[in-house]
This record gives C-alpha cells, structure tokens and sequence, in this order.
C-alpha cells in the first residue's frame, strides 16, 4: 500500500501529445526534492495517435525496478479510460479531465476519483490549439502536485532552467501549474495520505537512461567511429554520441570533427564499417538490437576469425522476428554469445543499470582492443530508454586506455619479421599492426583459412593450430571479464542467480524474502565468458533460481555450457511478457518453487 | 594456374620509380585462378598502375569481397595491407577504414556477382556517400567459383555453357554508377592493358569514388561463342570513346594532341589527365548525354570503353562530413577526452 514517499504515479496520454516534458517535470521536481524515483515509459511502436503511459515509481528505499501496483493514476486518454481505471489498487486515486462527464459505467466504488477540468481551463486560460494540448499536461502535473504536497518552487526552479532563454514560457507555465493545482486544493483534500516528503537520498546522483549513458561512455572511451542502421531501442545512443560529439568532438583550430557518425544502408553494412574502422586502428562501435544482430551475424564471426576488434551494442528488445519492438527483454543472450556460423563465442557485457552503461563501455573497448574480438554490451529497452537514478559516474581523467598489443614503426622496423597470428605472449594474443605503419607490418586480412603466419591455408593442422590458440585466447578473456557482483545473506543453500536489468527486481526480491525470513545469496553475473567465481558460486548452493527475461532460459543455458554448471541445481524464473520484471514477480515465483520442494 | 615459382632475384635493368622500387615490388603471390583468366591481365594493369604512380606499397589498402576476383588482392602489392573481407560487403568496410584513415589509397577488387547481386546494396551506398576509393569490377557474367551460373550483368540472350540462354535484363554497373552520381565512371578491357592502366591511374588519383568496369573474360565457364562478355565478343564490338593519358605533376604536357581533341584535367596532387577524345560526339561531362551515348550503343550491340564520365568538383566523403585532416585512427586518445573534471557538469543536466 502507497505511504509517504511510496507511492507510484502512471500517466496515461496519448503518443504525440508533448507529455514527455510534462512527466518529465513531474520526475525531476520529487528527484529535486530529495525523494529516489524510478522512470518507467510504455510506449507503442507508433508517431501518433496510439497509447502511450509513464510511470513514476517515488520509491524511499532508492528501488530500481518497476512495481506492480498504481496508487495514482492519470487517465488522460479516454481510449484506455477503462482499463486504466482498471489498474488503480484498491483504494488509490484516479484523476482524469472532467470537462467531460464520465460514463457512468465507468466507476469503480473502491478507488478514489478526483475529476479536474482541465481542457475548460486551459482553453479559457490559453490560445492556439498545440498550445493548449501542451499546457492540459503542464496542468495535471499542477493537480499532482497538490494531491502529493509537491514543492512548487522546485517546479518553478526546473521551469526556470529548461526556458532559461525563453522567459515568457516560465510564466505561461507556471500559470498551468496552478490551474491544476488550485483546482485541487480547493475541490479536494490536499494532499493526500500517500504524499512525498523531502528528503535527503538523491544527492550524488543522476537520473539517466542507459542509452545516453553508453554515449558518454563511448565519448571517454576514445570512439571515433560510430556506424548505425536507427532501430528501436538503440537509437537513441547515436543521438546521445552526437550531442556529446557536437560540443567535445570539434577541433577547435579548424572548426572540423574529430569523430564521423555514419548512417548505414542496413546493418550488414554498419558492422561492416566498423570493422574497417577497428582494422585501421580507430575505435569504433554500432548500436543496434536484435533484427540488427541477426543481420551482423556474418560480419561478427569475421571479427572473431580475423580478430578484429568491434564494440556492438545491443539494446535488446522483445523477439522473436519483429517481435514487439517498444517493449523489453533478454532473449538475445545465446544469439549473441554464439552469434555466426563455424565455431564462434563473443565475449558479452551485461550492464544492468545506466551506472554499468557508463563504467562499462571503456571496458567494452579496452577488452575489444586487448582481445582483438568483437565485444557486444547487451543492455535492454529498460535499461536504455527509461530513467533510472543511479549514482553520478566518475571518470579518472588519469586513466589510460588500453589499446592492446599494436606494433608502432619503430617496433616494426627493429623486428625481423612480423606475422599476424602469432603467439609471442603465450596469453594466445597475437601482435597486430595498422595500415599505414611501416612496410614491415603488411599482411592480408582473410576470413578464409590462414595459418599462424597470416597466409591462405586448406591444410588440416595449420587451420587447427589457429583455431585452438582462439580457444586459449577464450580463456584469457575469461581471466579479464569483470568479477560477478556476489552478496551473501546468512548462510543459506539456496541463491538467486541473474544479470542485466534483474538486478533491481532481484536485489528488491531479495529484502521482501528477508522480511519472511527467507534469506538467499545474490549472484548477478556481469560479463560472458563467466569468472570461474561464477562456477564456484554455483556449487556452494544446492538450488539456485535462475532469474531472466526470457521464454527459453538462455542464461541457464549458457552457464551449463560455459560453466559446466550441473543442470538439476539452476531452477529458471523466466518473465517474458515485454515488461520489465518486478520484484513481486521473483518473489512469488520463489514462494512458488520452495512450495513444491517443501511438498516433495 | 600457374604452377611455376617466381624467381627470387631481379634483372638489373629493370626500371625503377620514384621510390627506387621495380615494378617486381609491386607484385603479389602466384594467381591461382585458371590460366586465360581475363582479372590476371587486370592484376597486372593494377600492378602498372600503381608502380607508375609511385605509390607506397603500404600506403596503399587493397580491399575484397568473395569470388575469383576478390582473390586478386593477393597477386600484387604483396606489401600493402590486404583485407579480403565476406561476400558483397567490400564497400562497408572499405567506407569504415576509409573513415578512419584518410591518408592511404583505396583499391577495391570486386566482381559482378560480388558488386550487382549480393552486394549491390553496398556498392550503390558508397556511390552516394562518395566515399575516395577507386573500386574495380572485373566482370565476367558468370559464377566462377560455383561453376558457372549466370551472374546479374549476364546479357539478355547470352548463352550459358551448359542450359538455357540469359532472360534477364542485366545490370549495368556503368549506367548505374552514372544514376547515381558516381564522380568517375571508366570501363576497360582486361586484354586492352594500354587503355586500361590509364584509366586505373586516373582512378587512383580521382579524389572521390571511382569505378572501373573491367569486361574480363572467364577462360572456363564464359569464353564460348554465343556468350556476350568472351574475348572475341568483347574485341569485336569493344568501341573507345574517350582514352586518357597520365601526366605526372612538373611534367609538360606534350603538344602531340590535336588541338581540341585532347581536354587536360588538373588533379588534386598536382597531376594531370589528358582526356582524349575518341569519338568527338561524346561529352564526358554530361550525365544525361553520357546516358544516352551509353544506351543507344548497348542497344547496337557496342561495348563503350574509356573515361565515360568524370566530375572533379563535387566533395569526397570526409569533406562533406567536415572532418579532420589527421586521420582519426591517428588522433591520440587524450586529446578526444573532454577537459579534465568536464564530466561534473556534463551531468548536471541529469540531476
């Protein structure tokens, strides 16, 4: 049940309207005031005309995923008027725009309705049709406010910021604001039990969505070269690339970029591109999701034979085929570590918040560089388009890039001879040099069959000798992949394991169990090849519930294949409906799973 | 297939370019493509070309796809960097690496399977982003590695080896080129080297995407008669147009051209081309008259060589995206980092 700075806010509008800002207000003034938020759009594969809901999840105890209950809903789209209505939890509130009379069909006795007239006011209050549109959602965010004892000057305060050189909207603004507000106050009984309270549990953090995040990653990773086809729910980090690019990326002497962004023809073409770009020595990534992939498998096997770094991110979304484009999963995982014909494994980073996208996307090209492999960060539409409060990234202005074992000139022209796949090291990675360089450095890039030396082969044993050191460097990667973030409760055989955006659902999962005295160890794993501390966990429990977001258990798949983890302990708790998995979910689905031990 | 080892040493007379380098150095491995194959007389011309042009075996970036003609790379310039990438995708990595160092030449090696079928998509992108590569298709109609199959420039009525004639319209990378804006369009002759390596060098120093349609015979599957791109078909109704001589930066232009039938075109290094009209009817310059030249001659059954289009003026692929002189491959990695501590305020809009 809602309480003070607990409660959950859903707003339904209609896709096209200009509510993003609105809602967007909303969010930030309780981040301002000191109160942890959870952001949360469902939005229809459309421009125009469809559903469209945000959800704000006021949460104090600072949770990250999504709940399963609305306190307050918003229904501004008479389309989904009933079945909005339908989600409010029993005794919540329901505001909507009572310029119109409601149906009387459409009631519910165990819900709260506050009815503000909306639309009347800001046609009388307002001129133009697209400005009266965007002021009804200035207007409720008004109503909210009064309803759940929000500042207004902390409204007022983030009005002045976003219309900083338009001043005359602030006050157009403001006056919407307190349409909605002194409606309610004066109609209703302001605020209302579940209403927010400052507190003092944001400072050093962001609210951010993960795709931004990953191109401010890529910006300090040193990338030069993003290729792209737009896909839903990638693209938003190429936009996010460029906007960071146009204001640190222009070389201030000549005005000209230092950093090309170049939209592909598809995405055979994008990753094609960046291979040609990683071959010549510049850092370079694609962002993509799932059809994307597919389409790159061809190229993405190239990379691993030839070895070639790459960057691919993948913003997973619901499959199979076209799937359900706006709505999240991670069904992409196996696709993706196996992707490409022939004996092929991808190493793969699991962000599982913007926080992770950050920190981890100079990782993901450190390790492309180090390893000579194409890397894929696999993040989510959750983690890429909603917004998530996580603490602010640090960036070490320090830090040195690891660009792996590249052979300068110099190097070149001391060396006898260079040979492209050799193992000097005996860490199974060879030396690479880049076009350009010396004359010393040449040799010919193939995917066809080629020895240690770099030149054609169909012979048996040279083919295999190439093959095998790829199979040893497999096993360096794993020595380099991030540790698995692992929590022990108290001493318990039993342990949810997950990745990715579960983290926040199983974290939260984790407290409720606690509060019945059900305490479980924590895994979540973070980079594919797993560490060997990934096995190690898996054997000191006798179950282990395997938490993911897909029909077919990839994830448990992968660590029996990779791990060769013992099949009879990993219990899979699969959430595959295209929304982002809640706490209430792992759970009830534990509860269930330890019933049916307890019976047998 | 040459079976034959090529020899170690080098005769003393052979001539040297500016780099001190014999045209040997610019060779490759042995050709393992049949004996007759039309793309080892392309091999050569490319050899030629870029010995006379001086280039720096490692400055110079040999791209491929798949099939008998991308294997070519391997045959010459054994010093530069090769890249025989995966089927119909040599324009996206070309682009890719091209982006990411402006400083070296580009030579695409790519067939008409390779360019008009799998990879046509490709190949009509890095038209229209203009991308600075000189991009060569030896075209021979047909399939070699699979055995012999129709490729998409196959002509109506050509007949196969084995089975029924060609129904299909075929594809013209030349009038495709020239719809869609290519900056230099040539097409040569593998058995025509004297023709061809001009066009090649022009090729090289065109600053922008350039194409040269090479009709080159395949020996084994299309060289029979009734097959319309077999050397006979090819000599009998292969019809010049516009040649071209090279004229290397500080040499003087010679006066051997009549007045009026030879136009010079400056190059962005300083070197010149002569274009030397052939057939004074024809207007290189001209996209639409180019367009009509080219179709009615097909029509009359003409195979048109020569320098058939050229635009030196528009931007080439890192000018129109207003990039960087220094290759961005090249730019150290501190200076694409934002100012020290920048990262605080990048954040502030998130807060």
């Amino acid at each position: 049940m809602a309480g003070i700075n607990d409660v959950v806010i859903k707003i339904a509008t209609v896709n096209g309207t200009g509510s993003a800002s609105a809602n967007g207000l909303l969010r930030k003034a309780i981040f301002r005031m000191g109160i942890p938020v959870v952001g949360k759009n469902y939005f229809p594969s459309n421009i125009q005309g469809l559903p469209t809901w945000y959800e704000i999840r006021v949460t104090k105890d600072g949770y990250q995923c999504r709940s399963d209950r609305v306190d307050l809903m918003v229904a501004m789209n008479a389309q989904t008027y009933a079945k909005d209505m339908g989600d409010v939890i029993s005794g919540g509130w329901l505001v909507y725009d009572s310029t119109w009379p409601r149906s009387s069909l459409l009631n519910r006795a165990d819900i709260n309705v506050v009815g503000i007239p909306l639309s009347r006011m800001c046609n009388e209050h307002f001129d133009g049709v697209r400005t009266r549109i965007l002021m009804k959602n200035i207007a409720y965010v008004g109503a909210i406010a009064a309803l759940l004892d929000i500042d207004l000057e902390v409204i007022k305060g983030l009005l002045e910021e976003t219309f900083a050189e338009k001043g005359h909207l602030i006050a157009s603004n403001m006056e919407a604001i307190h349409l909605g507000y002194d409606y309610a106050v004066e109609k209703y009984s302001c605020p209302l039990p579940p209403k927010v309270e400052k507190m003092d549990a944001t400072g050093k953090h962001v609210v951010i969505d993960g795709n931004t995040a990953s191109a401010l990653g890529c910006v300090y990773a040193g990338a030069t070269v993003g290729a792209w086809y737009p896909i839903t729910p990638s693209t938003s980090l190429m936009d996010g690339f460029r906007a960071f690019c146009a204001q640190y990326r222009i070389d201030p002497e000549s005005g000209k970029r230092t950093y090309a962004i170049i939209q592909a023809e598809d995405e055979l073409a994008a990753i094609g591109m960046v291979l040609g770009a990683s071959w010549m020595g510049a850092r370079a990534f694609t962002p993509t999701s799932g059809p994307g992939i597919s389409l790159m498998s061809e190229f993405i096997g190239f990379g691993y034979y030839a070895e070639i770094p790459a960057v691919i991110f993948n913003v997973q979304r619901t499959g199979p085929s076209t799937g359900m484009p706006t709505r999240t999963q991670q069904s992409d995982i196996l696709s993706c570590a196996y992707a490409s014909h022939g004996d092929t494994k991808h190493v793969l980073l699991f962000p599982a918040d913007p926080y992770e996208c950050f920190t981890m996307t100079p990782l993901a090209f450190d390790l492309a560089d180090r390893l000579q492999t194409p890397v894929m960060v696999l993040s989510d539409l959750d983690i890429g388009m909603n917004d998530w409060m996580v603490p602010e990234f640090e960036w070490d202005d320090d830090y040195v890039h690891d660009r792996g074992k590249i052979l300068s000139a110099e190097e070149l022209e001391e060396m006898e001879a260079f040979y492209r796949y050799l193992d000097v090291d005996g860490d199974a990675i060879p030396y690479r040099t880049l076009p350009g360089t010396h004359p010393k450095g040449s040799y010919f890039t193939r995917g066809s069959g080629h020895t240690k030396l770099g030149a054609y082969t169909e012979n048996s044993r040279d083919y295999q000798e190439v093959v095998d050191r790829l199979t040893e460097k497999w096993e360096t990667a794993r020595t380099l992949m991030p540790a698995p973030e692992i929590v022990y409760s108290k001493f318990n055989k039993a342990a949810i394991l997950t990745f990715g955006s579960g983290n926040g659902a199983c974290k939260e999962a984790l407290d409720r169990l606690d509060k019945r005295n059900i305490g479980l160890n924590y895994c979540r794993v973070k980079a594919f090849p797993f560490s060997d501390s990934v096995r190690d966990f898996i054997d000191k429990h006798e179950v282990v519930y395997v938490v993911e977001q897909n029909r077919d258990a990839q994830l448990r798949a992968l660590l029996i294949l990779d791990s060769e983890a013992p099949p009879n302990k990993l219990v899979a708790l699969l959430h595959y409906n295209g929304m982002p998995i809640t706490a209430g979910f792992v759970v009830n689905r534990i509860l269930e799973e330890m019933s049916k031990g307890q019976a047998a | 297939m040459s079976y034959i080892a090529k020899p170690g040493v080098t005769h003393p007379s052979l001539h040297k370019n500016k780099l001190g380098l014999t045209s040997r150095d610019y060779e490759g491995t042995v050709s393992t493509l049949c004996a007759g194959c039309g793309h080892d007389s392309v091999t050569a011309a490319i050899i030629q070309a870029v010995f006379e042009l001086d280039i720096e075996p490692h400055m110079l970036a040999k791209m491929s796809g798949i099939g008998c003609s991308s294997k070519t790379p391997a045959y010459f310039v054994q010093q530069s960097h090769g890249f025989n990438s995966v089927h119909g995708r040599m324009p996206s990595v070309t682009t890719g690496a091209y982006v990411a160092n402006r400083h070296l030449t580009y030579i695409g090696v790519s067939g008409d399977g390779d360019s008009l079928s799998i990879g046509v998509g490709q190949f009509v992108h890095a038209i229209r982003r203009n991308v600075n590569m000189c991009y060569v298709i030896e075209n021979n109609g047909v399939y070699g590695l699979t055995k012999g199959q129709f490729s998409a420039s196959a002509d109506i009525g050509s007949k196969p080896k084995k089975g029924l004639p060609n129904q299909q319209e075929p594809i013209d990378p030349v009038s495709t080129a020239l719809s869609l804006g290519a900056t230099y369009i040539a097409r040569g002759f593998s058995g025509d080297k004297v023709q061809l390596v001009p066009l090649l060098k022009g090729a090289l120093l065109h600053d922008g995407f350039s194409l040269v349609d090479i009709i080159s015979p395949c020996v084994t599957f299309n060289d029979h008669d009734g097959s319309t791109k077999s050397y006979a078909h090819t000599r009998r109704r292969d019809h010049h147009v516009v040649d071209l001589d090279y004229i290397a930066p500080m040499q003087e232009i010679t006066t051997e051209y009549a007045e009026g039938s030879a136009t010079p075109v400056e190059l962005h290094d300083g070197s010149k081309i002569m274009l030397r009209k052939i057939d004074s009817k024809y207007d290189p310059t001209s996209r639409a008259k180019a367009f009509k030249y080219l179709r009615d001659h097909f029509n009359a059954g003409e195979i048109i060589t020569g320098l058939l289009y050229m635009d030196d003026a528009r931007k080439e692929m890192h000018d129109l995206m207003g990039n960087v002189d220094t290759p961005l491959a090249s730019l150290p990695i501190e200076s694409l980092m934002p100012a020290k501590g920048e990262l605080g305020n990048i954040l502030k809009r998130f807060r």
